[in-house]
C-alpha cells in the first residue's frame, strides 16, 4: 500500500484550455491546487481565484527603510558624530542628502521586492513532488498542467479524477509525495 | 433629461456605421513559431558543443583583456603618474572611459525597465542580452574610478568610498557629487544584477529540467541551484510578475538618476562648459543613445551567428534604430542648445569654452563627435538603411565612437582652457592609459562570451508570453 499521494496532475495543450479548466476547478470549490505554465498566462489569476499579490507591501517597507536610512546616516555622521564644516555649508541639509537617500530607497526596495517574491512563493524549495513528475520538463516548455493536491478537503481520488477528465485534462497521473 | 441620453444625442449617427479598420500588429516571433521551438532554439545554444568560433573569439578577447591587466598592474606598481593627466587636466581618460562605459549600460535598463512599463512587447527578445551588457559595462566602468586612486586598496578599504569609520574617524563628504556617484553606481550595479537574476530564474529552471532529462546531473545541479526550485506554478507567477513590475518601476527612476548624478560630477562644479543645467537630461539621452548603439553592435552578429531572425525580427531592428535616431537627435539638440545658452548667458568664459571646443586645439574631437552622434543616426530615417543589417551594424559602431568622443570633448576641452590663460594646458594619453582602455573591450567581450555560452541569451518565458498562443482567448 503506497503512502498518501501528493495529488493528481493533468495535462492541457493550450492556454485557452487551461484557462477554462482553471475556472471549473475553482468553481468546484478546491483550495489546494495549482496550474503549471511555461509563461504567465494573462487572466489566469482571475480564473484560478488567486488574490492580488502582497509583494508590493514588502517593497514599500523596503523603500521607506532605505530613504530613512540614507537621511539618518548623513545627518548622524555629519551633524552629530563628527562635525566638519566644508565650504561653509550647513552640517546637514535634506537637499544634499537627497541623492544618496534616493539611491538607497531604490536599493532597499529592490532587495525587499526580491525577498518578497521568494517569501511569498516559499522559495527556494529544491524538492517538490511536482518536479518529480516524468513530463515536468514539458511544463516549462510548452504544456500546461493542473495539479490538485491530496491535502485539499474536497480531494477524492475518483471524484477529482473525474472532474479533471470532464474539463479536458489528459494523461491524469497520481503524483508521489 | 439624463446626461447619458444627452451624450447619446451628441454622437453623430454615422459613427454606428463606421467600421474602423484593424491595423495588424507586427508579429514579435517570426513564422508563428511554437513554444517548443522557442525553448529548443534558445536552450540549444547552451546545449550544443562549444563552437569553434567561440573559442577563437574567447582567445582573442582574453588577449585583449590582458592589456587592461597589464596596464593596471603597471599603474598600481608605479603610481598614477603613469597616466597622462597633469595640471590643469586632472581628469581625463579615466573619467571619460568611466562615463563611456556606464552610459552604455543604460540601454539595458531602459529596455528591461522603461520599455516594460510602457508595455513595449518587442523588448522581450533583446532584454536579457541588453541587461547582461549593462552589468558587464558597469564592471568595465568601475575599473576606472577604483584604480584612479592609484593605491587600489584605499578605494576598496572601508571608509574611503563607503561610509565605514576609517582611521581618522572622518566621514565621507556627503555634499560631494563624487560621493553621490559612489552610491548611484553601486546601487545601479546591484539592482541590475538582481533584476537580471530574477528574470533568469524561470529559464534556469527549464535548463535544469532539460539537463536532468538528458542525464547531465552536474549541470542540472548548478542550474537547479540558481533556479531556486522554480516549477512554473501560476501562484508563483502571480507574485513574480508583481515583483518584476515593481523592479521595473524602481529601475526606471534609477536609470534616469544614475546618469543625472554622473552629470552632477561636472554640472555642480564651476568650470565653464560644465556648469550647465542641461547636463542631466543631455547625459541621460546620450547614455541611452550610446547604449542602443552597443546593443545593435552586439545583437546583430549574435542574430546572424545563431540564426535568430525569427526572434529578433526586422521589426525589432526598426524599433532599436528609431530609438537611436530619437536619442541621437536629442543629443544633437543639446549640443546646439549648449551653444545657444553660452551666447545668451553672455558669460565670456562660457562663450569662449564653446567656441574653443569647436575651433580650438581639440577641434578634431569635436567634429568627430558631431559627425558620429548627430549625422550618423539621421540615416535611420530611411527604411532601406534600417533593412540593411550590415549598414546598421557599421552605423552602430560610429555611434559608439562618437559617444566616447563626446565625453572626451566635455571633459578635456573644458579643463584644458579654464578661466586663466596661465593655467591652460594640453592633454595626451599615455601608453598605459591606452592599454587600459583598449583592454576593457576585451574584459567586456570575455564576460559577454561566457554569458552566451552558459546562460539563455533570451528570456524564453517572456517571449512565450507575447506570442498569440499564450493568450487564453486566442483560437
Amino acid at each position: 500500500m503506497s503512502a498518501q499521494p501528493h495529488g493528481l496532475i493533468a495535462t492541457f495543450d493550450t492556454a485557452a484550455e487551461i484557462y477554462h479548466a482553471a475556472e471549473q476547478v475553482r468553481d468546484a470549490g478546491y483550495r489546494h491546487w495549482d496550474c503549471i505554465t511555461p509563461c504567465p498566462v494573462h487572466g489566469l489569476d482571475g480564473a484560478m481565484g488567486v488574490r492580488r499579490s502582497i509583494v508590493p507591501r514588502f517593497s514599500l517597507a523596503g523603500g521607506i527603510t532605505g530613504f530613512c536610512a540614507g537621511m539618518t546616516m548623513i545627518w548622524w555622521t555629519g551633524a552629530v558624530d563628527y562635525q566638519l564644516t566644508v565650504g561653509g555649508k550647513p552640517l546637514f541639509s535634506p537637499m544634499f542628502a537627497f541623492p544618496i537617500s534616493y539611491e538607497l530607497t531604490i536599493l532597499f526596495t529592490a532587495f525587499a521586492t526580491i525577498f518578497g517574491i521568494f517569501a511569498t512563493n516559499f522559495l527556494p524549495m529544491h524538492y517538490h513532488p511536482v518536479l518529480k513528475y516524468d513530463h515536468i520538463v514539458r511544463g516549462l516548455d510548452d504544456k500546461f498542467f493542473v495539479v490538485v493536491e491530496a491535502r485539499d478537503p474536497k480531494f477524492d481520488t475518483k471524484a477529482t479524477r473525474a472532474l479533471l477528465e470532464k474539463i479536458g485534462g489528459k494523461h491524469i497521473t497520481e503524483l508521489e509525495a | 433629461m439624463s446626461s447619458a441620453a444627452e451624450h447619446d444625442a451628441a454622437v453623430p449617427a454615422i459613427l454606428s456605421e463606421v467600421n474602423p479598420a484593424v491595423l495588424p500588429r507586427a508579429a514579435l516571433v517570426g513564422n508563428n513559431r511554437s513554444f517548443s521551438w522557442i525553448t529548443d532554439k534558445i536552450c540549444g545554444i547552451i546545449e550544443e558543443k562549444t563552437p569553434r568560433w567561440w573559442w577563437i573569439c574567447f582567445g582573442v578577447a582574453c588577449f585583449v583583456a590582458s592589456f587592461t591587466v597589464a596596464g593596471l598592474i603597471y599603474l598600481v606598481g608605479t603610481g598614477v603618474g603613469v597616466w597622462g593627466h597633469h595640471n590643469p587636466i586632472n581628469w581625463a581618460w579615466d573619467i571619460v572611459n568611466f562615463v563611456f562605459w556606464i552610459g552604455i549600460g543604460h540601454a539595458g535598463t531602459l529596455i528591461s525597465a522603461i520599455l516594460c512599463l510602457l508595455r513595449q512587447k518587442w523588448r522581450t527578445s533583446i532584454n536579457r542580452a541588453a541587461e547582461a551588457m549593462t552589468i558587464f559595462a558597469v564592471v568595465c566602468a568601475a575599473i576606472f574610478p577604483v584604480f584612479h586612486v592609484g593605491r587600489i586598496w584605499y578605494a576598496i578599504m572601508p571608509g574611503w568610498l563607503f561610509p565605514f569609520p576609517n582611521q581618522n574617524v572622518i566621514w565621507q563628504n556627503f555634499r560631494s557629487p563624487l560621493e553621490w556617484d559612489v552610491f548611484a553606481v553601486s546601487t545601479y550595479g546591484t539592482v541590475s544584477v538582481l533584476f537580471w537574476y530574477v528574470g533568469l530564474i524561470p529559464d534556469l529552471a527549464i535548463l535544469r529540467d532539460r539537463f536532468y532529462a538528458a542525464g547531465k546531473k552536474t549541470r542540472a545541479f548548478f542550474y537547479g541551484l540558481f533556479a531556486m526550485g522554480w516549477r512554473g506554478s501560476n501562484r508563483h507567477w502571480s507574485n513574480y510578475e508583481m515583483g518584476y513590475m515593481i523592479l521595473a518601476g524602481i529601475s526606471t527612476p534609477l536609470v534616469l538618476s544614475v546618469h543625472t548624478i554622473v552629470s552632477f560630477d561636472f554640472a555642480v562644479s564651476l568650470i565653464p562648459g560644465w556648469h550647465t543645467t542641461i547636463f542631466p537630461p543631455y547625459f541621460v539621452a546620450g547614455a541611452i543613445f550610446s547604449g542602443f548603439g552597443m546593443v545593435l553592435t552586439l545583437m546583430l552578429p549574435l542574430r546572424a551567428v545563431y540564426k535568430l531572425e525569427d526572434l529578433i525580427t526586422q521589426y525589432h531592428i526598426d524599433c532599436m534604430c528609431k530609438i537611436t535616431l530619437a536619442t541621437g537627435t536629442m543629443v544633437g539638440y543639446a549640443y546646439a542648445m549648449e551653444f545657444f545658452i553660452a551666447w545668451y548667458g553672455a558669460n565670456p568664459n562660457e562663450g569662449f569654452a564653446f567656441i574653443n571646443r569647436a575651433f580650438g586645439h581639440y577641434w578634431w574631437a569635436y567634429w568627430i563627435m558631431i559627425t558620429c552622434n548627430v549625422v550618423t543616426p539621421q540615416f535611420f530615417w530611411f527604411k532601406s538603411v534600417r533593412n540593411n543589417t550590415t549598414l546598421v551594424w557599421v552605423l552602430s559602431i560610429f555611434v559608439n565612437v562618437g559617444m566616447w568622443f563626446e565625453r572626451f570633448v566635455i571633459i578635456v576641452t573644458s579643463l584644458a582652457r579654464d578661466f586663466l590663460p596661465s593655467s591652460w594646458g594640453y592633454y595626451s594619453p599615455s601608453i598605459v592609459e591606452i592599454f587600459t582602455f583598449f583592454g576593457t573591450f576585451g574584459v567586456f567581450s570575455v564576460l559577454f562570451l561566457l554569458f552566451i555560452r552558459f546562460l539563455p541569451v533570451m528570456p524564453m518565458a517572456e517571449i512565450k508570453a507575447v506570442t498569440p498562443q499564450a493568450d487564453p482567448h486566442h483560437h
